[in-house]
């Protein structure tokens, strides 16, 4: 692992691995959303509003798993204080943010015609929005850690490990308590969901994640680039006070 | 060379004892607030601890099938929602939305009046986590239809 702490490599393998991750990605899930809009049946009660699933789920997924890389990383930081976790970390939250309020925003779109109501009080949402918040809360607080100089990412990964401890809520929230959302269709090698569905939704969160992925890979390289250019700068301007 | 590998392991335990006291408290947390944060009774909660007729709560089931009765003003609906143990009527007057079905899951917000029945000021359609194409349903309406036509 400390090999990576070398960000010269890092960034070889980064540089080797974004665009790639971009672009299969995107193919991948507009291939899966395509197919999702204009292949798959309509749902016996649902009808044509279930095709929202392919965006709702795969988001869903990246910002539960976005907080859940956070916390790692955050765990990474504190431990063994690798240069790049704290890096990693930043990158991951403002994606993950969007991901949530995507979820937040296609779930609200399909609660109206599911359920009758946009939005409720109840345990699954109401988890879910504290999520969006604490990713709000994180992008402000590592920006401003990072702005106080090098050395601070520490309480921003105090915050991520701390705020890991809504992941589990959200998940067992519609099992825990009474809810209007339904229980998980997807657990561990089992699925509710009719494979028509199942394989379209599976392929559109593989499509999601090889895209976040790029995107995380790529605001690393940016974050760490900006470094090194204020680095030089300041080297320069230090350089030139001695002449 | 081994004080910075005692430093680390240090923090480790640190950082796991920590996390452990986090999860425990959230734990704690979410058990207390087990029966407050559940957004609805279900039909044997309600029979088993009724709240007081008149205060504002919501009931959720299913709607049993054949239980479903519209009153001749053609807006008031009763219909019975239940769970394995316990039914509890309910009395509703409006409109229901698209996935309001017998048999199928439904969170009534409402009251209790005197009587025990349930008056619901607004119906919540709840569906389950399966998923399953139209055709099925189809096949199901065809076969009706043709069961329709064998009885003419």
């Amino acid at each position: 692992m400390h090999g990576f702490a070398n960000p010269a490599r890092f960034l070889r393998l980064a540089r080797l691995l974004t665009a790639p991750l971009l672009l299969g990605g995107a193919l991948i899930a507009l291939a899966a959303l395509a197919w999702g809009l204009l292949g798959a049946p309509a749902e016996r009660l649902q009808g044509d509003s279930v095709r929202i699933l392919f965006i709702h789920v795969p988001a869903a997924w990246l910002g539960m798993g976005g907080w859940s890389a956070i916390a790692a990383a955050s765990l990474v930081e504190l431990v063994w204080r690798h240069p790049l976790a704290g890096i990693g970390a930043r990158a991951i939250a403002l994606p993950g943010a969007f991901f949530a309020l995507l979820c937040l925003v296609t779930g609200s779109l399909w609660g109206r015609p599911a359920w009758g109501t946009w939005w409720v009080w109840d345990g699954r949402l109401t988890s879910m929005l504290v999520l969006f918040f604490l990713y709000c809360a994180y992008v402000a607080l590592a920006d401003a850690a990072s702005r106080d100089g090098e050395g601070n990412s520490r309480i921003p990964a105090i915050f991520g490990l701390v705020g890991a401890v809504n992941i589990p809520v959200i998940h067992y929230s519609v099992l825990w308590w009474n809810s209007l959302h339904q229980p998980p269709s997807i657990t561990m090698g089992q699925s509710q969901m009719a494979p028509a569905f199942l394989w379209g939704l599976l392929a559109a969160t593989l499509g999601f994640s090889l895209l976040f992925g790029g995107i995380v890979l790529a605001r690393m390289r940016t974050i760490l680039a900006h470094a090194q250019a204020e680095a030089r700068l300041r080297r320069r301007a230090m350089e030139a006070g001695d002449a | 060379m081994s004080a910075p590998i005692k430093a680390k392991h240090q923090r480790l335990v640190l950082v796991v004892i920590a996390l452990v006291a986090l999860i425990g408290a959230g734990l704690l947390a979410m058990w207390a607030l087990r029966n407050q944060a559940s957004y609805f009774y279900l039909p044997a909660e309600m029979a088993a601890n009724p709240p007081e007729a008149g205060r504002a709560v919501r009931l959720g089931g299913m709607v049993e099938a054949g239980s479903l009765k519209t009153d001749p003003d053609g807006v008031t609906i009763r219909f019975t929602v239940s769970d394995s143990t316990a039914r509890v009527p309910v009395v509703f007057k409006g409109i229901v939305p698209d996935l309001f079905k017998e048999g199928s899951g439904v969170v009534a917000e409402g009251r209790l009046d005197p009587r025990g029945q349930f008056v619901a000021d607004n119906l919540l359609a709840k569906h389950d986590e399966k998923y399953v194409p139209r055709e099925m349903k189809d096949m199901t309406a065809a076969q009706a239809r043709q069961t329709i036509e064998e009885t003419k």
